[in-house]
């Protein structure tokens, strides 16, 4: 498989691979990089939203 | 039967199509939905609740990034449901992800604005993330289900 890097397209049969996942209540993030000897050469990250600001609203009463 | 004190749910879902005007409105050009879109910001940016409007200033940079960001797609129109005589929500999110395509972006970001391009570029909402960099590669930002307990955006009363 070829993978868009900083050197332009690598076959993957070249390249260290090297995954994450960050788990939590806000996100579920997955990554994946792939390096070249000691150099990085393509990182790319999905995050899928957990959690979202929340606005509460109230009335008053009258009286 | 009684009456209950309550703010009406379906006045939460007109808070977000603009529908009820308690002071001065800007004037719009046209009934259609708004253009909003999704910038990015460094992890040493300060972006949050006093945020007004879009800013270059904290906002990353880098190989196929377009200051301002990227659209926002919103197919689905706000919605709004009861919960109870007293309470309900309305509630909005991007019906697709968000995503920046073969970007580099070397330094630390773990935030995205959403703001309104068609109003003046005003701030719409702060989510934060785990700090990320990309290289050479994509970022993409999925939402999360929409509904009145999970939306990306949700205005409730209870």
């Amino acid at each position: 498989m070829l993978i868009n890097t900083i050197h332009g397209l690598m076959d993957d049969s070249l390249l260290q691979k090297k995954e994450g996942v960050i788990d939590n209540e806000i996100e579920l993030t997955t990554w994946v990089e792939y390096w070249l000897n000691d150099e990085l050469v393509h990182r790319s990250a999905h995050v899928t939203l957990r959690t979202s600001p929340f606005t509460q609203l109230e009335v008053a009463a009258i009286g | 039967m009684a009456n209950t004190q309550s703010m009406c749910t379906s006045f939460l879902g007109e808070l977000m199509t603009a529908t009820h005007n308690f002071g001065v409105a800007p004037t719009r050009a046209t009934t259609t939905a708004d253009a909003f879109k999704g910038a990015l910001y460094l992890t040493t940016a300060t972006i949050n609740a006093g945020t007004t409007a879009y800013t270059a200033t904290g906002e990353v940079t880098g190989t196929n990034y377009t200051a301002g960001g990227v659209t926002v797609t919103n197919a689905t129109a706000p919605a709004s449901a009861n919960s109870s005589v007293t309470a309900g929500t309305a509630y909005w999110t991007p019906s697709a992800s968000i995503v920046y395509t073969n970007v580099t972006l070397s330094t630390a970001f773990d935030t995205v604005l959403i703001y309104n391009s068609t109003q003046s570029n005003k701030a719409v909402s702060v989510h934060t993330f785990s700090s990320q960099t990309i290289t050479a590669g994509n970022f993409a930002l999925t939402m999360p289900t929409n509904s009145s307990s999970t939306a990306l955006l949700r205005l409730s009363t209870t």
